[in-house]
């Protein structure tokens, strides 16, 4: 038990740097740049309006005062983390006055959703696949599933998507290919609103499985084919041991503990994989938000979602950790 | 080098099919150096003119000649990716070799920042760089960034590779000899993570090439510089789908699935090729 709050101590200590780094490379992206985030605001609330001189002198005045960009950086730095802390990245420019982490946290939601049942789906099924086609290694469906995969794996997480987009939009259009629900349908929990979003959710998770699947699939045969060789298998295949048993008990656990360790890793490309796709079917979460955020020019709402979604993943990262001693006994006594 | 060549022709099917994909594409990129007209001009074609003798590839809404204007496209894409894989393989390199042969504190601090950038979703901060910059991200600004991005999955791969150069006998005869540890990990254990770093600098064209496209696609890098993510764009930015100028969406489509299963199946290969047992499995001894 020692060993596992040792274990635990540790990775939290990691979820900390990570989101100190991430973030506080973020401000520093923002504020060393050499465009002024005051003057690019500006320039965008500006273009299409006739505002009198006086008028854009008050603007860039009560904007600076509240970038707080008249100060030095570090006292800028302090102040950013004290309001970080706290939750408060100040109103959005999109949305005036609303505050940015309200924007955020509604959108959060909808890319946690999709983001964790695809990314379970695929490591589970993916693994036992994976698993079974390399113990199996002759058996024909499962060889032709390996070259699928293999063909579809390396396409990016946007054409694979935009793919999808084109069959079920214009060549055969039978599912919802954009928004998170159906407009006529009153939020809430009845069984109408959870279809039309089960329903909505359907393409975006399709296109994040087919690009998702394939790489735990290859990993976990390559591992599964090399642990076959292994003399325990050997010795238990010999000893009579039966076939589910040593699929499951003797190989496929061994084989999990390093793709749980991959499944940590990957993490952050996964989140970004999501954020493109829910971008070409127009779903309601952070992805959608961001690019919305940059189009709109609307600098605090950019530099919350990207510190949220560092946030998020890094606490991810941190769960499938927690995970290890289930399938690592190792991690537990030590 | 030509025997290895053969082989991996002879035995692995895999490679033969990703090295044929790969070499088709770059290939093509390599004719734009050949091209009629410079590939940013916009209407020095008739517009909208299906694949044809005179137009292989047809002509876009934009009135650019698709071939040439693709060609183009894959060659910037392609040098793109080569520019990230070299400075993250450079950094990779550097962090991998220092943090398994010095060991000790050096690999503690190093394994430190390499396991935080790992954490970091690439993604949004590319997006921040591009919202403070705008325009003036250019492709080498954002391979230069990715290249400090996209290291850490291979500089640990590289030190545990040197961990395990580390305890051979040739190490310690070196360390008896009076090498430097400089000149130990670049003369010694270089050349035995050399064919790593080319299986991974594939695997790193994949993941910087897919970003780009992406980033491309949405609009945040320079839309003018001709890539294959920028094609994509200004075919979206068209309808080119809905107006029925299919050509300009499926040509670029297809050629860029060729690329990237042709670079996956190389680098799926090289590995094995690397890792002698599979190698000896697949050759049937």
């Amino acid at each position: 038990m020692r060993g596992y709050l040792l274990f635990v101590a540790k990775r939290a200590l990691q979820l900390l740097a990570v989101v100190i780094v991430g973030i506080t490379a973020m401000f520093f992206i923002s504020h060393l740049s050499p465009v002024n985030p005051v003057e690019a605001v500006l320039g965008r609330m500006t273009a299409r309006s006739n505002s009198s001189p006086e008028a854009i002198a008050a603007m860039r005045a009560a904007l600076t005062d509240m970038y707080g960009l008249d100060r030095p950086l570090f006292e800028q730095f302090v102040s950013f983390w004290q309001r970080l802390v706290v939750g408060d990245f100040g109103p959005s420019l999109l949305a005036w006055p609303t505050p940015t982490m309200e924007i955020v946290g509604r959108a959060l939601p909808w890319t946690a959703g999709l983001l964790t049942v695809t990314t379970i789906f695929n490591w589970i099924v993916g693994n036992l696949f994976g698993g079974l086609a390399g113990y199996y290694q002759n058996s024909r469906i499962l060889k032709v599933f390996g070259v699928v995969t293999m063909g579809l794996q390396p396409i990016p997480a946007y054409i694979a998507a935009f793919i999808i987009l084109i069959v079920f939009g214009f060549v055969w259009p039978v599912l919802p290919i954009s928004g998170g629900f159906a407009m006529n349908v009153r939020p809430g929990w009845s069984f109408e609103f959870v279809g039309s979003i089960l329903l909505h959710a359907t393409l975006p998770a399709l296109s994040l499985v087919l690009v998702g699947i394939g790489s735990w699939f290859l990993g976990m045969r390559a591992l599964v084919s090399n642990i076959v060789t292994e003399d325990y298998v050997t010795y238990a295949e010999l000893a009579g041991v039966r076939k589910p048993r040593i699929v499951f008990s003797y190989v496929l656990r061994n084989a999990a503990v390093p793709q749980l360790t991959a499944l940590a890793m990957v993490l952050g490309l996964i989140f970004s994989g999501t954020v493109i796709v829910e971008n070409v079917f127009n779903y309601p979460g952070l992805g959608s938000l961001l690019v919305d955020a940059v189009n709109a020019g609307d600098y605090s709402l950019v530099l919350a979602v990207g510190s949220v979604s560092i946030f998020a993943v890094a606490v991810a990262i941190f769960v499938v950790d927690l995970l290890h001693p289930i399938l690592d006994p190792r991690v537990r006594t030590e | 080098m030509f025997a290895v060549l053969r082989d991996l022709f002879r035995y692995n099917i895999e490679f033969a099919i990703g090295a044929s994909l790969f070499g088709i594409v770059v290939i093509f990129a390599l004719l734009s150096f050949l091209a009629p007209a410079d590939p940013t001009l916009i209407y020095v074609a008739p517009p909208d003119m299906p694949p044809s003798w005179q137009y292989w590839f047809g002509t876009n809404s934009r009135g650019q000649d698709l071939f040439w204007n693709l060609s183009a496209s894959f060659r910037n894409t392609l040098m793109f990716g080569v520019t990230v894989a070299v400075i993250s393989r450079l950094i990779s390199i550097v962090v991998g070799l220092a943090a398994g042969y010095l060991g000790g504190w050096v690999d503690r601090a190093l394994m430190f920042f390499n396991d935080i950038f790992v954490a970091l979703p690439v993604f949004p901060i590319l997006v921040m760089f591009y919202f403070v910059m705008r325009s003036d991200l250019n492709s080498f600004t954002l391979a230069l960034i990715m290249g400090c991005l996209g290291w850490p999955f291979d500089a640990r791969l590289i030190r545990s590779v040197a961990l395990g150069l580390k305890q051979r006998e040739f190490t310690r005869q070196a360390v008896f000899a009076g090498m430097s540890p400089l000149k130990i990990m670049l003369e010694e254990h270089l050349p035995y993570v050399m064919p790593i770093v080319f299986a991974t600098a594939l695997a790193n064209m994949l993941w910087s090439i897919g970003l780009e496209v992406t980033l491309a696609v949405l609009g945040f890098t320079n839309i003018n510089n001709p890539t294959v993510g920028t094609a994509l764009y200004w075919a979206n930015s068209h309808s080119a789908l809905v107006v029925g100028v299919w050509w300009w969406i499926v040509i670029p489509v297809v050629l860029i699935v060729a690329l990237f299963i042709g670079m996956f199946l190389l680098a799926v290969s090289m590995n094995e090729y690397i890792d002698p047992r599979s190698r000896l499995r697949r050759m049937g001894v």
